[in-house]
């Protein structure tokens, strides 16, 4: 039994703070859900976590079994057990996922295992395999990507994996095989997961345990799998509504954020 | 005063007519100024510390390591401070009437000579003609493929050595060979290299041609590959430049032949103190003609590179296709890399592009990878090696590559560990 602790998060981008306090704790087995409207921050919570580069943790901890991560390098955080898929998997040309999962110290697999669990992956959420000697992400499309994230997930088995909008980008198809694949885990290896997303779609296969919702850089409110259909029905005015979100009109200045999204959705 | 003078060029063994041309190559270089950072060639070369003095020819044998190749040649020729060492040739290609080996004994050898270089002499260029001592040929006549590389093995030895190897490649009509020539230099050693290539490709030959550079660090090398590209004729041009304290290679590109093309690759990695310096000429003469350049090189420690190329589009080379790409990954702030790209352009029915970059690793290639568990260096080695990937995967000669990438990985492991 394993557990992730935020306590009291705080992190600022060029200057701007952009999480004001965040407290959340994932035990293994558990899916939380962070819901939150465009330019909330809710991504930028993904990343501090991680240990993605440009920004600034003004305060907090987060830990895994009471390992500090913050001030780690990401590859310790990854080792300490977690896992980020990402909303926009970067491209790395020249190297191929298995070159990749060979060099990770998150798994204690030798590498004809990893090539057995790569493969035994790829079957399970309809990836081609001949993606997987090709440079990660490189000409891959948005699902085709999305797809190569849950099979790092799948081979990695670490103990917590953020789910940084899962469902962009992917088709209702992609989304059922990843989500169920995802799902399985939870219960055949413990997974702990926290699911940052928009839409309550993702949640047809990957059940949330608890469901948060995320505003103005902290966690406004938290309830039952109820409260993602709630926000499905109504939005969130009820939280940013009365008074108005600040970064609608400025959106969040999130260096890895998609420059093209519609900052009304 | 150098010993470069005419009295030692004509000290150099050979038949008569190879005599004459050294001495009158040496009486050139002996009122030409030697080249100096004043001169926008030479400007961000350190050509100004090259002292001359230093040098004298390389006059004799040294020894050399058989230095292991993991290349199946269909014929080797050994070189060693410019000297013909030995030969050995297939004899399916010597029957098919492949030549192999030393130019001067070569019937037609006299007039393959300087057939192509002629054309865009140098300071280097002339100095070589003035003391090459053995000329090597590779004559493929019409029709005929050689299937397997021809390997042009070249060592340099011998402090305060100045060597010039020398190389003329031939593809007659229709014939198809590939090139490995590759120097290396005695570790520690002073060694100044001026190797000079030429490459003739007559109408619808194909030549792939592989120059591996690893001479020691305590090398300085000038080197000229210079190529006439016929009609429908295909290049495929590759350097690896890994060694030499100072390293520039000069490379010219004429496609004279309606329809010639020319791939042109390269990569390169400095570390240390080295400095690599690479000059490009893409010289379109005839019509629809193209030319694909691609050079990317890393660059560790205090190390330089710079990248100089030219498009040249001349009026009758209509419907031409040129392109050019220099792309240069930085280890470290005190690594430095410029990149001068040029078109020259006297045709408007033309497809030309150019584009470079000198930039230090990605921060979110590097982050993708370190979430995934994998540790900065060995990130920064898989991210750098992915960088070379894409021109060692197209080299010409295929079974040259695991050796390359033995040597790159350990210049990666040295680069990337001295960044802690």
């Amino acid at each position: 039994m394993s557990e992730l602790v935020i306590e009291g998060l705080r992190a600022s981008v060029q200057g701007k703070v952009i999480l004001d306090g965040v407290d959340l704790a994932v035990s293994s087995g558990q899916v939380h859900a962070i819901m939150g409207p465009n330019g909330s921050g809710k991504s930028t919570l993904s990343h501090v976590i991680a240990g993605r580069p440009g920004y600034e943790v003004l305060g907090g901890s987060v830990t895994i079994d009471g390992v500090e991560l913050l001030g780690l390098p990401a590859w310790q955080r990854a080792e300490a057990g977690l896992f980020l898929a990402m909303q926009y998997p970067t491209e790395v040309p020249g190297v191929a996922v298995s070159d990749m999962l060979m060099a990770s110290r998150s798994t204690n697999l030798d590498p004809d295992e990893i090539r057995q669990a790569m493969l035994a992956e790829a079957e399970s959420i309809g990836f081609d395999e001949k993606f997987l000697e090709r440079p990660l992400n490189v000409d891959l499309s948005g699902g085709e990507k999305k797809r190569n994230e849950a099979l790092q997930l799948g081979v990695l088995k670490p103990k917590f994996a953020i789910l940084d909008e899962l469902d962009s980008g992917l088709d209702v198809d992609a989304l059922r095989m990843v989500s169920h694949r995802i799902e399985m885990e939870t219960s055949e290896s413990s997974l702990g997961v926290l699911a940052i997303t928009h839409y309550s779609r993702l949640f047809e296969q990957l059940h949330p345990d608890v469901v948060h919702v995320f505003a103005r850089g902290k966690i406004l409110e938290s309830g039952g799998p109820s409260l993602a259909d709630e926000l499905e029905e109504s939005g969130y005015e009820r939280w940013v509504g009365a008074d108005p979100e600040p970064t609608e009109s400025s959106p969040t200045p999130d260096p890895f954020g998609d420059p093209f999204a519609d900052p009304l959705v | 005063m150098t010993e470069f003078s005419p009295d030692s060029a004509r000290a150099i063994d050979g038949p008569d007519w190879i005599v004459e041309r050294r001495v009158a190559a040496a009486e050139a270089v002996s009122v030409a100024d030697a080249p100096t950072t004043a001169l926008e060639e030479w400007r961000y070369s350190p050509i100004d510390k090259l002292d001359l003095t230093q040098f004298s020819p390389a006059d004799g044998l040294a020894d050399a390591p058989m230095v292991p190749l993991h290349v199946e040649p269909s014929a080797i020729v050994r070189v060693v401070n410019g000297k013909i060492v030995t030969v050995e040739i297939d004899d399916d290609i010597a029957s098919q009437g492949v030549t192999v080996g030393s130019l001067v004994e070569y019937p037609t050898g006299r007039d393959m000579l300087g057939d192509v270089a002629e054309g865009s002499p140098d300071y280097f260029t002339r100095l070589n003609d003035a003391f090459t001592p053995d000329p090597v040929v590779v004559h493929v006549p019409r029709g005929v493929v050689v299937e397997r590389p021809v390997v042009i093995s070249n060592h340099a030895s011998g402090e305060g050595r100045a060597v010039f190897p020398r190389l003329v490649v031939r593809l007659e009509e229709g014939a198809e060979a590939t090139v490995l020539d590759r120097h290396t230099s005695a570790s520690g050693d002073l060694v100044l290299s001026c190797p000079v290539a030429e490459f003739d490709l007559a109408k619808a030959a194909r030549l792939g041609y592989l120059n591996v550079q690893q001479l020691a660090e305590s090398a300085w090398q000038i080197a000229s590959q210079l190529t006439r590209v016929g009609q429908d004729a295909i290049l495929t041009a590759a350097t690896a430049g890994l060694g030499g304290g100072y390293a520039r290679t000069r490379a010219d590109t004429r496609l004279l032949g309606r329809g010639a093309h020319g791939d042109l690759l390269a990569l390169y990695f400095a570390d240390n103190d080295q400095a690599l310096d690479f000059r490009t000429y893409q010289d379109h003469v005839a019509a629809d003609t193209s030319s694909n350049l691609l050079y990317k090189g890393v660059l560790g420690g205090r190390s330089r590179s710079v990248y100089t190329g030219l498009i040249r589009v001349r009026p009758g080379a209509r419907g031409t296709n040129a392109f050019q790409t220099n792309r240069n990954l930085k280890l470290g702030p005190d690594a430095w890399a410029e990149s001068v790209p040029n078109l020259e352009i006297e045709n408007n029915d033309v497809k030309c592009s150019h584009a470079s970059s000198v930039s230090p690793v990605d921060d979110e290639q590097r982050f993708y990878l370190e979430s995934r568990g994998v540790p900065t260096d060995d990130a920064e080695r898989l991210i750098v090696g992915g960088f070379l990937d894409e021109v060692l995967n197209a080299l010409p000669v295929p079974s040259a590559v695991p050796s390359l990438e033995a040597a790159l990985a350990t210049k990666i492991a040295a680069a990337t560990g001295m960044m802690e």
